[in-house]
């Protein structure tokens, strides 16, 4: 199948071109950082992670997506799904892969990441956060190729894919639940310190991956002659519906409790993210347009009717990415540095080599994914 | 290859003065049976303890002046780099306002002395470090005698124990040090680092190893004691229990073993 991959149309060709430029460009960036240190980026002493750690952050919630077809099609016998599983498994795949580069661009001594294995720590999450994120790389990807095959062939999948279908469910949730607990069991981050963080890294995750996959689904419609079908595409927008609609709500729980409590530890870091702190508010902007951002899309994705239309709904999923994108792609994770445990405040802004690393990466994903979605497109239209 | 080998054989005889096994793996006191052991002979001058701590009597403070020689033997002893860039800046001992130090113990109704002075801050050398929990490797591990280390040569640069430390006492190399640090200033007996690895204060594993006091318990002119916490003769319990002692952000449980007198 991979084959389908290599053929294409010029604009297909072109395509894959600008990504490998761009892949060139970041991996340039790379090669400097790597050189130099991680004195290139905007980290310092005081916001130790910044825009790679959030990328990863944020990218482990986009291969949510997956699970979100997999539960109603494999577990609820929701027929519909059948059909577009798939784009979800290997949109999981290349979100994945992201997140694992985000991680290790993220290392000052790359070329020693393997002492994670050959040391291995159970008492680091992070030793955890590796065994989940490449266990839930390959249980995609054997359980994608192996479905999509069979689909080609005209036959059942064989029966041992069932078990790892039912396997990835857990699994899914347990890739947030351990990111989640990379930052929620840490004494002295106050704004991490919280029993909500996984829930609302899963809820922001099934929001933002399912409105990913509404925006891949319309995009494939227009491109190829495979129809994911109306039906999916609204069953999808109810699942982010619900799933905005519990971030939000799980946000609001966490203002209310930092702010009711007035506990300083716990509320400066949201001053800082939505008032600035000490003359501080880099983010602040940033978050309030995520905010609106957000509410914009509750709105229209609550009305029956403005859900839908296609034109509004592929804006609520703009709105629904953009703003979850936000919410954990820059103030999650600077937000829990400033202010620094000493209460100073440090800012962080990412610095230009940084962002072109960042999109380089963004790049090698949409280049697996093209890859992926070119050859389960092929044999859908194949098979149709 | 030297500055590695010395600093095990460094960990390894500081280790041993624990008392604890004839043999040690000095790579990781906390961890399991790993990798090969080093066979190190045990100096005989070597201070040892059951949990080392400190005493910082801040009484003997007056201004921040009175923390510079301090805070210039440790850069000194330590290959620390001066760089231009605060973001970059490389820190062991250094000093912070009792606000900073001390945040969620200061009032504005102190007296105008605690707001006046410079405390100094370091690596607190929990009983129950977040750091060495959170170091996916074990490149930061505690040693039996409570010293929390670092094993330059282990550490990936993740710095999850940058997050996890509740201290701001971690530092990591944004850039090579080596060209930072001052040239009159250099020692050769302790090993630089390279960009990309953590770093930290080591309670001056290697000086107690020969049988020398951390360099700025000597250089404090008696305002900070260094000793056994476990020994109830050593100076370090006896200021503990004659004055009323403060340690950083106790509530955590992190256990931190060095104590403030105000």
């Amino acid at each position: 199948m991979l084959e389908f991959a290599f053929k294409g149309s010029n604009k297909y060709y072109a395509w894959i071109v600008a990504l490998l430029g761009i892949i060139g460009i970041g991996a340039g960036f790379y090669f400097w950082q790597l050189v130099f240190g991680l004195g290139i980026t905007g980290m310092s002493r005081d916001v130790s992670w910044g825009f790679y750690i959030a990328q990863f952050t944020f990218l482990v919630g986009v291969a949510a997506s997956a699970v979100m077809l997999v539960i109603p099609y494999y577990l609820h016998n929701y027929k519909a799904f059948g059909k577009i599983t798939v784009l979800g498994e290997f949109l999981a795949v290349s979100s994945v892969l992201m997140c694992i580069l985000f991680i290790f661009v993220d290392l000052g001594q790359p070329m020693r990441v393997l002492n994670v294995i050959l040391h291995p720590t159970p008492n680091s999450m992070l030793f955890w956060d590796m065994i989940v994120l490449n266990g839930y790389l390959f249980l995609n990807i054997i359980i994608g190729w192996k479905v999509l095959e069979a689909e080609r062939n005209g036959v059942h999948a064989p029966s041992w894919v069932k078990p790892l279908i039912y396997l990835s469910v857990p699994w899914a949730v347990s890739i947030h639940t351990v990111t989640a607990f990379l930052y929620c069991g840490l004494p002295g981050r106050g704004f991490w310190l919280t029993a909500i963080l996984a829930p609302r890294f899963l809820s922001s995750a099934f929001a933002a991956g399912p409105s990913l996959l509404i925006l891949l689904c319309l995009f494939v419609r227009r491109i190829s002659k495979f129809d994911p079908g109306r039906e999916q595409i609204q069953s999808l927008s109810k699942i982010v519906t619900y799933a905005i609609i519990l971030n939000v709500f799980f946000l609001l729980c966490e203002v209310f409790v930092a702010v009711y409590s007035n506990i300083p530890e716990h509320m400066d870091h949201l001053k800082y993210l939505f008032f600035g702190l000490h003359g501080h508010n880099a983010l602040v902007p940033w978050m309030w347009t995520s905010m609106a951002l957000m509410l914009l899309a509750i709105v229209l994705l609550v009305i029956p009717a403005t859900r839908q239309h296609e034109g509004i709904l592929t804006v609520a999923c703009l709105a629904v990415f953009a703003g979850t994108w936000i919410d954990k792609g820059l103030g999650m994770i600077a937000g829990g540095f400033v202010p620094n445990p000493l209460h100073h405040v440090n800012e962080y802004v990412p610095t230009f080599p940084e962002i072109m690393i960042a999109v380089g990466i963004y790049a090698t994903g949409f280049l697996v994914l093209t890859a992926f979605y070119k050859m389960a497109i092929t044999v859908k239209e194949e098979v149709a | 290859m030297e500055s590695r080998r010395s600093f095990l054989k460094i960990a390894g005889i500081s280790a041993l003065g624990a008392g604890m096994h004839p043999t040690l793996n000095a790579f990781a006191s906390g961890g399991s049976d790993e990798g090969s052991k080093a066979v190190v002979k045990r100096n005989k001058e070597a201070l040892t303890a059951v949990r080392w701590g400190m005493v910082i009597d801040t009484r003997k403070f007056h201004s921040e002046k009175d923390l510079e020689p301090i805070i210039k033997a440790c850069d000194k002893i330590h290959n620390i780099p001066e760089f231009e860039n605060k973001d970059h800046e490389i820190k062991w001992i250094w000093g912070e306002e009792f606000k900073h130090a001390f945040p969620e113990k200061d009032s504005e109704f102190l007296p105008d002395k605690v707001h006046h002075i410079s405390f100094p801050v370091l690596c607190n050398h929990c009983e129950n470090p977040p750091c060495v929990r959170a170091c996916p490797t074990k490149a930061t591990f505690k040693r039996e005698d409570g010293i929390v280390l670092m094993d330059f040569h282990r550490c990936i640069g993740c710095r999850f124990c940058m997050a996890a430390c509740p201290y701001g006492s971690r530092s990591f190399n944004f850039r090579d040090p080596r060209p930072f640090i001052p040239e009159d200033n250099k020692n050769q007996e302790f090993p630089t680092r390279m960009k990309g690895v953590v770093e930290k204060c080591n309670f001056c594993a290697e000086r107690l190893a020969v049988g020398k006091l951390p360099a700025c318990v000597e250089a404090s002119n008696g305002a900070i004691a260094f000793g056994d916490l476990d020994d109830p003769a050593s100076d370090v319990r006896k200021l503990l229990s004659a004055n009323y002692t403060i340690q950083r952000k106790q509530a955590l449980g992190t256990e931190p073993s060095v104590f403030y007198i105000v």
